[in-house]
C-alpha cells in the first residue's frame, strides 16, 4: 500500500486523471460521455454530479465491503451489493439537488438516474477492491477517477460546441462526427500512457 | 448444502436494502419539495392530448408553464373554451373568451374540378409530389390530396375525399398540426362562426385558373359588387373574405360564375 505523501497524492491523481482516464484508457461511463456533452455547462454539471457520487459510492462500498462483507465471508456478494449503495446514493442525490440546486436538476433532467446504472461509477468501487487501496486512497481513487471523466466530458462538450457552427458533411453531422472526436482524443490521451509508474 | 451461507447472503442483502430504504425515506421527508398545488389541477383541465399545439414538449410541461405564468392559458386549443375557463378559475386570471377557429382547407378541387398536368407516381406525398415539376395538378395552388396534413391530424378529423382533403370541424380541434404540413399552405385557421368562405387561392388571370380548374377563382369581381357590407375584395386575382365585416348574406355565394365561394349551413 502507497504511504500518503504529496508526492504519491500528485502522482496517483495525474495516474488516476490522464493516465488512467475513465472514459479513453478503461472505456467506462461512455454512455453520459455521449449523452450529456453537447453543452459545456450540462457537461460540468454531469461531471460534478459524477464526481460526487463516484466520491461517495467508493467510500459507502469500503465500508460495506470491509466491515459486513469480509467479516461474514460474503465477498463473492461485492457486485450487487455495490449496485444497491450505488443505486440509493444515486437516488440520495436526486433528491438533494431536487431541493437544493434546482437547475443542476433541471439540466441533467434524465442522465441523473442514468449514473445509477453508469459503469464508471460500478467500475471505481470494483477496481478499489482489486487494486486493494485503504479507504483513503480509495475515495480519492473515485475522485481524481470522476475528476477524469469531467475533464473528459467537458473537452469533449466544447469540440461540439464548436462543431455545431462549423462545416461538417451532412453524414458525418451529429452522432458520426462526435464518435470520430471521441476516439481521436482516445488516441491522444495514449500519450499519457507510461507518464506515472 | 450450506444453509447458513445462504440465510446470510440474504441477510445481509436485505438487511442493507431496508436500511437504505430507511435512508431514503428519511431523505425524503428531509428533502420534500414543495409542489405547486395548482399543477396536478391544471394538468387535469388540459386536454391531454400532448399534440404540442402550445408550442410546449407535451401536456406536462405546458402545465408546469401555466403554473408558473410563463404560458398563456389560452395556448392549449385542443381543450377549447372548457379549459379556458377552467385554467382561468385555477390561476385567479379573467376569463378570456376566445373566438374558436377551425381549419379550412381552402381549396375545391376535387377529381374531375381540377385538371391533372400528368399522372404522379412517386411516393404519396405532398411535399414530393409538388417537388416535382411542379406538381401533378393543373392549378399550382391547388390540393394535391397525399394527405401530409392528414398524417399530422392527431384527431382524426381530416381524411382524403375525392382527391383533396376533407376537415370534419366536429373533429378539428384548431390545434393548427395540419398548417405547416401542407406545401402549398393551402389549410387556414378561420373563425368557427365564419361560415362564408372563398375556397381557393389561385392567383392566376382568369384564363390559365379557368383553364386548370372548373372551381378556380377567376377575379371577375362581381362578389365584390355584390357585397353590401366590404367584406369581400379581390386581391391578387382572387377574392378574400373579411370574417370582421361578413355578415354571412350570402349574395356573393349567389353571383359566384365558378361556385369557388361556399356557404355552410
Amino acid at each position: 500500500m502507497m504511504e500518503f505523501t504529496l508526492v504519491n497524492f500528485l502522482l496517483f491523481m495525474v495516474n488516476c486523471v490522464l493516465s488512467n482516464n475513465f472514459i479513453f484508457s478503461r472505456y467506462l461511463g461512455c454512455c453520459p460521455f455521449l449523452g450529456v456533452s453537447s453543452k459545456v455547462e450540462t457537461a460540468a454539471g454531469m461531471g460534478v454530479a459524477v464526481t460526487f457520487v463516484m466520491g461517495l459510492a467508493s467510500l459507502m462500498t469500503y465500508i460495506v465491503y470491509y466491515y459486513v462483507l469480509v467479516p461474514l465471508g460474503l465477498q463473492y456478494l461485492d457486485t450487487i451489493s455495490f449496485i444497491l449503495v450505488i443505486a440509493a446514493l444515486v437516488q440520495f442525490v436526486e433528491m438533494f439537488l431536487k431541493k437544493s440546486v434546482p437547475a443542476l436538476y433541471r439540466a441533467l433532467g434524465i442522465y441523473l438516474p442514468l449514473i445509477t446504472t453508469n459503469c464508471a461509477v460500478l467500475g471505481v468501487t470494483l477496481l478499489n477492491i482489486s487494486d486493494q487501496y485503504n479507504m483513503l486512497w480509495s475515495v480519492l481513487n473515485g475522485v481524481f477517477g470522476a475528476l477524469g471523466f469531467l475533464l473528459a466530458i467537458v473537452l469533449m462538450a466544447g469540440a461540439r460546441e464548436r462543431l455545431e457552427s462549423s462545416n461538417i458533411p451532412k453524414a458525418f453531422k451529429g452522432f458520426p462526427i462526435s464518435l470520430v472526436i471521441a476516439g481521436l482524443m482516445s488516441v491522444a490521451f495514449l500519450g499519457f500512457t507510461g507518464l506515472v509508474h | 448444502m450450506n444453509t447458513t451461507a445462504i440465510l446470510s447472503a440474504v441477510a445481509v442483502l436485505g438487511g442493507l436494502g431496508v436500511l437504505f430504504g430507511l435512508v431514503l425515506t428519511f431523505a425524503d421527508k428531509a428533502f420534500a419539495v414543495p409542489v405547486d398545488e395548482r399543477y396536478a389541477r391544471v394538468r387535469e383541465v388540459v386536454a391531454g392530448a400532448n399534440c404540442g399545439a402550445c408550442g410546449y414538449a407535451g401536456c406536462d410541461a405546458y402545465a408546469a408553464a401555466v403554473v408558473t405564468g410563463e404560458a398563456s392559458i389560452t395556448a392549449c386549443t385542443p381543450g377549447g373554451q372548457k379549459t379556458f375557463d377552467a385554467l382561468a378559475e385555477i390561476m385567479g386570471e379573467n376569463a378570456v373568451a376566445v373566438a374558436p377557429e377551425v381549419a379550412k382547407l381552402l381549396c375545391q378541387g376535387e377529381d374531375g374540378v381540377v385538371k391533372s398536368r400528368y399522372d404522379y407516381q412517386g411516393t404519396p406525398s405532398c411535399h414530393e409530389a409538388t417537388q416535382l415539376a411542379g406538381g401533378p395538378t393543373a392549378c399550382a395552388w391547388g390540393c394535391v390530396g397525399y394527405g401530409d396534413c392528414v398524417k399530422a391530424c392527431q384527431f382524426d378529423a381530416m381524411k382524403i375525399e375525392n382527391g383533396i382533403v376533407f376537415i370534419d370541424e366536429n373533429k378539428c380541434t384548431a390545434c393548427q398540426l395540419c398548417v405547416p404540413e401542407c406545401p402549398r399552405s393551402l389549410i387556414k385557421m378561420l373563425p368557427r362562426a365564419a361560415k362564408v368562405t372563398v375556397r381557393c387561392l389561385n392567383a392566376a388571370n382568369a384564363k390559365d385558373a379557368m383553364a386548370a380548374c372548373s372551381k378556380a377563382c377567376i377575379a371577375c369581381k362581381r362578389c365584390e359588387k355584390a357585397c353590401e357590407y366590404d367584406a369581400i375584395h379581390v386581391i391578387g386575382n382572387c377574392a378574400v373574405i373579411d370574417p370582421e365585416k361578413c355578415t354571412l348574406c350570402g349574395e356573393c355565394v349567389k353571383v359566384c360564375p365558378t361556385k369557388c365561394i361556399t356557404q355552410q349551413a
